[in-house]
């Protein structure tokens, strides 16, 4: 939700703890927002929203970028179903991912790189990703500080690491995400009345001796256990504050609907089941996004050795990667492209279903930004030359779009840290080692 | 000069300190630091299941566990809490807390009533969360935690003008805190050894019950700290033995070898249903429970040699099992029997299991190389190194080359590349002995028209088919090695440090000496002063570099599959 035009919550609580639940009835949209829609009543633009896409093995080198750098003008051929996109999208090509001399942690080191700016030694990381840090900036205030899904059935497909052992586990279900965002705990912004619910203050107040438990527990524990602990009432104050806000009338959004309830979906790496999946999942974040649940969405639509397989055969997306031949005509592996092509497809209606919530004249996708990540270059070697990266949407006019940014050899952590800035983080270098950079890629900052 | 040499001291120490190491003032190996481990899933349910009751259902998405060095038990002491990981403890804790205190269980889970039900009552609430409190925090709460649950129940009483209501909030309060969810090690001087730290008793009883049943202390352990029983050797031993000889053992071990056999995996094992459509997510159950009931049956009611887990014969099968191995089998009521597989059949011991051999495959077909990395590195505790990036397979493993009709064929080709070789030829010769299974576990013996040839090779030990590879196992050193290199780190939650690798070693060799007894393996380490050894705290608390933080997860569990095929 997105507080803004607070009621006394003391006040409310007061009346509601000596008596019968007050209601609070709030006139609709014409108090609170502006004539448009494009914007809070209050004249505050619409807030900024981040997210990530992820999919696995890159795509194939030549076949992805556009003809020239500059204005895109011409997608290639592995990006034509994001034709629709083109003047709201970025594409970087050229960028990539250095080991310094560490072992290629195979679809590891090139996400790591990508997403957290830094290549572990091992396969075990060490640093927050890129979307965990934006969150921290502009995720404060909603009911969710992010929410992760993964389309292939496994939760750990999820990208988003505070740090190593604190990955943000991801939804499988879309029923699951359905009840957890739009269940019996949501409040619509929209809704005519406001009744806040008096088991909720009372959770919110027991919360408290949670809290306290801290000083007792952390006094025997060595540095690494206080580390967990940390984060354990980080999450902590993430959830005190999400009764906070159901104990706060949220502000009428105008985007806002409830989605229909979503039944449970099979689950599993067979594609069709996949895209189904991730179809529902782009709906409902797209709802979530525009009634304020949250600001920062995060999607894997597939882990990174691509476990992917369509009904009946016996080899994965992955196996394809490395055992289909190169086809002599057409001068590439052919199976492999019709898996990078079903991907984009996807890719695609994710941003279909963010363009098609219609705020104003502008729509959600307008005041996003969506970075795609993956783990490679070119799959068939599992190189980490070349990987292709993305962005959607000028997140609320912060970033230009419709560029082809053409580097050469420059690494990955560019992105996240130009990113990371137009998202307002206040950091001014970011990444480790030959990743590290303070160099923001210009062209795109508005 | 002095100076100089205290300089250097100060510089061993450190160093000493920096690699994990601790030695006591007396330079005796010192204990590893004290771990913290987030209970698993398994664990936080026989936690509710023994307080509360099979009546009290446990629903919700728990935090996934990770894995590090072959464990999710040492996985267990670097995981934290995430934020929507919280939201759902805080769910599944309120709803085991209304199902307590709901009218229907209340008059059996709560040991009191309230004067009146409409209001607070602290009589009552202290009695309850008082002893509720001890069961889930595995030692007496102190008088602060008490109070200030006890005010949270009332407050809660007041504003929702119900007693039990009020009583469930204070409940869900304690079932999502930390002293719930993690087990924290307690460290205090060694009385019997100067200048060494031991777990505090309350943390020793934890160590033993986790260890011994997965599960919190039962109120005669907890009793046996409280009272200092677990403080000598003789009244360790005691409640060592009666665990031991509990039927809850069996609970125990059977969560050893699940997490020992990586059987968390099987939640997101698919198989291709047009390929295996016998093969769903019942038969990955069932297999798991085959395989669970054949080592506790072994090991734990005939008390027999861990070595022959790998070739015995006799085994359990559901309806359902049985159909996927394609024998005859009449289940009294459709239930699980007792089954022999005859002598001369290729399924021999646990590694031509269902659960092995469909949990290492690819969803479409077999994986030798899968099976030959898991045998090395789940069941001789041998790490494989990762595979090369920039490796072309296209030529040996195109399944409609008719020259490579079989895996052994693809793989033959595979192993010319110089660059593959090295590591393949470690795994494939293991793998390809069990060929005759396919990825859904059912027999076969062709692949492609051409018959299967299973024979193989372990580390020089030449054999024919599944069986001669169950015999070379078996035989293997590493293998017994293995299981009790694996059990120490089980039950420790970290790898040994130095100086306790010896006592590991001593436990190997004790392990032969008893005949591979598996009780016999738990109580050596559960009566060891080594298993409840720790760093003094102020070394525990030395910074510790981000790497030695709390790790990621693999993400897509790439490490396990990538170029193997």
């Amino acid at each position: 939700m997105i507080p803004m035009h607070r009621v006394n919550r003391r006040n409310v609580l007061r009346g509601m703890m000596g008596g019968a639940a007050v209601t609070v009835g709030l006139p609709f949209l014409d108090c609170f927002l502006d004539t448009n829609g494009t914007a809070l009543a209050d004249g505050q633009a619409l807030p900024v929203v981040f997210g990530t896409w992820f999919w696995g093995l890159g795509l194939n080198p030549g076949r992805w970028e556009p003809n020239a750098p500059g204005k895109i003008d011409k997608l290639g051929v592995e990006l034509q179903p994001l034709v629709a996109f083109k003047d709201k999208m970025n594409v970087f090509s050229g960028m990539k991912a250095f080991l310094d001399g560490k072992p290629n942690g195979v679809h590891f080191s090139g996400v790591q790189g990508m997403l957290t700016g830094t290549v572990p030694r091992g396969m075990i990381a060490d640093k927050p990703s890129v979307d965990t840090l934006i969150a921290d900036v502009i995720g404060t205030r909603t009911r969710f500080r992010s929410l992760e899904v993964a389309c292939a059935g496994n939760p750990q497909h999820s990208q988003s690491r505070r740090n190593g052992a604190v990955v943000n586990p991801a939804e499988i279900s879309p029923a699951a995400l359905y009840t957890r965002v739009f269940g019996p705990e949501f409040t619509d912004p929209n809704a005519a009345d406001f009744k806040p619910d008096p088991a909720v203050l009372v959770r919110r107040s027991a919360l408290s001796a949670v809290a306290d438990d801290r000083q007792s527990f952390e006094k025997t524990l060595g540095a690494a256990d206080r580390a967990r602990l940390d984060e354990y009432f980080t999450s902590l104050r993430g959830l005190e504050q999400q009764l906070d806000l159901q104990m706060e009338k949220p502000a009428p959004l105008a985007a806002c609907s409830v989605p229909g309830k979503v039944d449970e979906t099979p689950i599993g790496t067979e594609i069709e089941i996949v895209k189904n999946n991730h179809r529902l999942f782009a709906g409902l974040l797209a709802h979530a996004l525009a009634c304020g649940q949250t600001q920062v969405v995060n999607v894997a639509f597939a882990d990174a050795t691509s476990s992917l397989r369509r009904a009946g055969g016996t080899q994965t997306h992955h196996e394809f990667s490395h055992e289909e031949p190169v086809d002599a005509v057409l001068g590439y592996q052919p199976t492999l492209a019709w898996f990078f092509n079903e991907i984009m497809g996807s890719l695609a209606f994710f941003l279909t279903s963010m363009d098609g919530i219609k705020e104003g004249d502008k729509t959600l996708l307008d005041r996003m930004t969506i970075m795609t990540a993956t783990d490679l270059g070119y799959a068939k070697l599992h190189g980490l030359e070349n990987m292709p990266m993305m962005t959607f949407g000028s997140g609320g006019g912060r970033l230009k779009t419709g560029l082809h940014i053409a580097a050469q050899g420059e690494p990955t952590s560019r992105v996240g840290l130009t990113l990371q800035q137009a998202m307002g983080v206040p950091v001014s270098s970011w990444g480790t080692d030959s990743m590290q950079t303070s160099k923001t890629i210009t062209e795109i900052m508005a | 000069m002095l100076h100089i040499k205290n300089t250097l001291a100060a510089v061993a120490v450190a160093a000493v300190v920096c690699a994990g190491v601790s030695l006591a003032a007396d330079d005796k190996p010192a204990g590893g630091d004290s771990v913290t481990r987030r209970l698993s899933q398994d664990q936080y349910r026989q936690v509710i299941g023994d307080l509360f009751g099979p009546s009290i259902k446990v629903g919700g998405r728990f935090e996934p566990d990770i894995r590090r060095d072959g464990l999710l038990a040492m996985g267990a002491s670097q995981v934290a809490v995430t934020a929507s990981g919280l939201e759902e403890y805080d769910k599944i804790a309120r709803n085991v807390a209304a199902q307590v205190v709901s009218e229907q269980h209340r008059d059996t889970l709560i040991p009191c009533k309230p004067v009146k039900a409409s209001g607070p009552d602290d009589a009552c609430a202290t009695q309850f969360l008082s002893e509720t409190g001890k069961m889930l925090y595995r030692r007496p709460l102190t008088p602060d935690e008490l109070q200030s649950r006890v005010k949270v129940a009332n407050d809660a009483a007041v504003g929702l003008k119900d007693f039990y209501s009020g009583l469930g909030i204070s409940l869900s309060t304690m079932l999502v805190s930390p002293k719930f969810l993690f087990r924290e090690e307690i460290a205090e001087p060694d009385p019997n050894n100067a200048g060494q730290y031991r777990m505090d008793a309350y943390s020793k009883a934890s160590q033993l019950s986790f260890f011994l049943w997965n599960a919190a202390p039962d109120p005669e352990l907890l009793a046996a700290a409280e009272h200092g029983d677990l403080g000598t050797d003789k009244g360790l031993a005691r409640q060592v033995d009666r665990m031991i000889a509990s039927p809850r053992l069996q609970s125990g071990v059977r969560a050893f070898f699940t997490d020992m056999l990586g059987f968390d995996e099987f939640e997101t094992l698919a198989k291709d249903e047009m390929i295996f459509p016998k093969f769903n997510s019942r038969v990955a159950r069932e297999a798991q429970e085959q395989t669970l009931r054949t080592i506790t049956n072994l090991l734990v009611t005939e008390k027999g040699d861990y070595r022959d887990i790998f070739t015995t014969r006799k085994t359990f099968l559901s309806p359902l099992l049985a159909s996927v191995y394609g024998v005859p089998f009449v289940a009294p009521a459709g239930g699980w029997s007792a089954y022999d597989f005859a002598e001369g059949d290729p399924r021999a011991g646990i590694i031509s299991q269902v659960s092995f051999v469909a949990l290492h495959s690819h969803p479409g077909r077999s994986s030798p190389t899968l099976r030959g990395k898991a045998v090395r590195e789940v069941l001789l505790c041998q790490k494989v190194p990762t595979p090369p990036a920039n490796v072309n397979f296209t030529l040996v493993q195109d399944t409609k080359n008719p020259q490579y009709k079989t895996a052994r064929a693809r793989l033959g080709a595979h192993a010319t590349n110089a660059t593959c070789a090295g590591c393949h030829k470690i795994m494939d010769p293991i793998g390809l002995g069990l060929e005759a299974f396919d990825s859904g576990g059912s027999l076969r013996s062709s692949e492609n028209g051409q018959v299967i040839d299973t024979s193989g090779e372990l580390d020089g030990m030449k054999f024919s088919d599944a069986a001669g590879l169950a015999k070379a196992v078996h035989d293997d050193p590493a293998a017994p090695a293995c299981v009790v290199s694996r059990a120490s780190s089980y039950g420790l939650g970290r790898l040994p440090v130095k100086g306790e690798t010896e006592w590991v070693k001593a436990l190997q060799k004790d392990f032969q000496d008893d005949g591979y007894r598996l009780p016999d393996l738990l109580r050596r380490i559960a009566t060891s002063q080594e298993f409840y050894r720790v760093a003094p705290p102020q070394l525990g608390a030395v910074d510790m570099p981000a790497s030695k933080l709390a790790q990621s997860s693999t993400v897509g569990a790439s490490s396990t599959q990538e170029n193997q095929q």
